[in-house]
């Protein structure tokens, strides 16, 4: 039996993993990777909840299984959005992101 | 399982058969046969609107209940605050006409009036929901198409480039607020607001917990720190998504945020912390968002930070969590839909007729479109504040909620700020009437629909600060 705090750990690892990741990277799918990457983090918490501490339902299992889903279109949307750019400007790196700011 | 219960949900429902109707209106009538160009389908979006908002304006149960076991809930003031957005879409539908009869438009119209439908199905089930899966299918469901919306414009390089910017963001800040959810269940073992209120016990993980929710749906009102997608992405979402991202998106986050604040965690150290967590979103909010818009040259991007400015403000609302913070929240609402969307309407005329966004280009429109410019001063004298105007009592109403939950400080740091935003406002209003310009924006009409959302926005603007029944009616509604 692998003790809670150990998942922990990885979901804290992966979390703080994608968050520098979104900070850092210069291409917009490695943020999107990222993002995933958070997401997942929260989806290991949501399981590992459930099955170890609150065993008797299924709250923490559903709710993973929704939030893949949604993630899931949620990246669907912003890949389109990412070759409506590239289609623009043959590129998607967040450096040409610029036309607008201030 | 009683699948009557299905009944109750009656806005929804409503909604839901409107969309399944402009489904198929949009299947079958939407492009002309023989030429395959795309025909501007009827004002049927805009009727079907009026018509939802109609049906879910008649108050019928004014009594709460929850139904799938405490999943979906059900107030007075939800079923209020949900006309509410309904109205602020029916604007939105009615000023995009001229937009969305242009030639690359036409074809794919039936997806503007779509999207944005689906989007507010979203917002009733985060208002109505009553578990954290619910609230997380509907502020995601409120999110994504919007996301669509904003990079609607095909052919223009910003407008993906806003659509990237905001879809990156809102998923970043899902997560963040989804991390939080998670901790939640973690101390308590249940998802249920119900449960949530009643089993948690202090501990330095769940203020943590509390703090990433409140960034999460930071990013949704759009409050500073949580601020930097709001301005790029309004500036490069079309003019009406624009619009409906200011109003309707942030009016509804705001309300669930103080929704779930008083019914999670509404009194103890988690109350203290979320408070002390909202005082300072709240000065930073008002205060830099005024700093920002006083330098900007492009009107939406001005719109933005005013819009950001005006989120403080709705905010401001929320500590104490009384009944009178309710009302307050919610007539600020109404009235800055009004406002808003009344500017916005200006705009949006203005930039289909002439293709200008910038400040400038507004010098001299009183010499050539004096209605125009004159309810544009009534739109914006509302947002700040100046007395005969809706927006004066609304931002008192707030200001008094906070006050009387002992916020003085913050109070005065608002009061401050409005005069600031003041002088913003007015830089518009004195680009239309003072300043010269050798080549102002030329006398046009506008479209019939642009100038019913004109009428509605201008009395609301007007007639929500002289008529006190509306507050008097909210108030009732806030003390069920």
């Amino acid at each position: 039996m692998i003790h809670l705090e150990y998942f922990l750990i990885v979901s804290a690892i992966m979390m703080a993993a994608g968050i520098f990741g979104f900070l850092t990277r210069r291409s917009t799918l490695a943020i999107l990777l990222s993002i995933e990457l958070m997401l997942n983090a929260t989806d290991l918490n949501f399981a590992v909840f459930n099955r170890l501490l609150f065993p008797d339902g299924n709250e923490g299992f559903f709710f993973a299984l929704f939030s893949i889903a949604i993630s899931a279109a949620e990246s669907a949307i912003a890949i389109a959005i990412m070759i409506n750019i590239y289609r623009h400007i043959k590129d998607i790196s967040v450096e040409k992101l610029q036309q607008m700011k201030w | 399982m009683d699948y009557s219960q299905f009944l109750y949900m009656r806005e929804e429902l409503v909604l839901i058969v409107a969309i399944v109707v402009l489904f198929l209106a949009d299947l079958f009538f939407c492009t002309d046969r023989k030429s395959g160009r795309g025909v501007y389908n009827t004002p049927l979006p805009a009727i079907l609107m009026g018509l939802v908002t109609i049906a879910n304006a008649v108050p019928c149960c004014m009594e709460s209940f929850e139904l799938f076991g405490g999943m979906y809930q059900h107030t007075p003031m939800m079923s209020l605050v949900k006309t509410v957005l309904n109205l602020g879409t029916l604007i939105v539908f009615l000023m995009s006409h001229k937009w969305l009869s242009r030639e690359e438009n036409l074809v794919k119209q039936g997806e503007f009036y779509l999207l944005v439908m689906f989007t507010l199905l979203g917002m009733y089930f985060m208002i109505s929901s009553g578990h954290f899966l619910m609230f997380f299918i509907g502020l995601e469901m409120a999110s994504i198409p919007v996301a669509a919306l904003v990079a609607y414009d095909k052919y223009r390089f910003t407008s993906a480039e806003a659509g990237a910017k905001f879809i990156l963001l809102a998923l970043f800040s899902s997560a963040l607020l989804l991390y939080g959810v998670s901790f939640l269940y973690g101390l308590t073992g249940t998802l249920y607001f119900e449960g949530l209120a009643t089993k948690m016990t202090f501990s330095y993980l769940g203020v943590g917990a509390l703090l990433l929710f409140i960034a999460g749906m930071g990013f949704k009102i759009s409050l500073v720190p949580f601020h930097l997608w709001t301005a790029d992405t309004y500036e490069g979402a079309p003019t009406t998504v624009t619009g409906y991202l200011s109003v309707v998106s942030k009016s509804s986050a705001a309300f669930v945020l103080f929704v779930l604040l008083a019914k999670l965690f509404p009194t103890g150290e988690y109350a203290a912390a979320w408070q002390t967590a909202l005082f300072w979103i709240v000065i930073a909010s008002i205060t830099i968002a005024n700093l920002f818009a006083l330098r900007q040259q492009n009107i939406k991007r001005f719109m933005a930070f005013s819009a950001i400015s005006q989120a403080g403000y709705i905010v401001l609302a929320i500590p104490g969590t009384t009944a009178q913070g309710m009302t307050a929240l919610v007539f600020y609402l109404l009235v800055y839909m009004a406002a808003n969307l009344g500017a916005f309407t200006v705009m949006t005329s203005v930039e289909q007729s002439s293709n200008q966004v910038t400040i400038d280009s507004y010098n001299g429109l009183y010499s050539t479109n004096p209605k125009l410019s004159f309810i544009m001063t009534l739109c914006l004298f509302s947002l700040a504040g100046i007395p005969p105007f809706a927006g004066f009592f609304s931002k008192f109403f707030v200001f008094m909620a906070a006050f009387n939950a002992g916020q003085h400080l913050l109070v005065f740091i608002a009061l401050v700020n409005t005069i600031i935003s003041l002088y913003y406002y007015l830089l518009i209003v004195k680009a239309m009437y003072i300043n010269k310009s050798d080549a102002p924006i030329a006398t046009f009409q506008s479209d019939a629909y642009s100038r019913l959302a004109l009428v509605l926005c201008t009395l609301g603007v007007v007639g929500l600060g002289i008529a006190s029944c509306v507050y008097n009616y909210i108030d009732a509604v806030s003390l069920l």
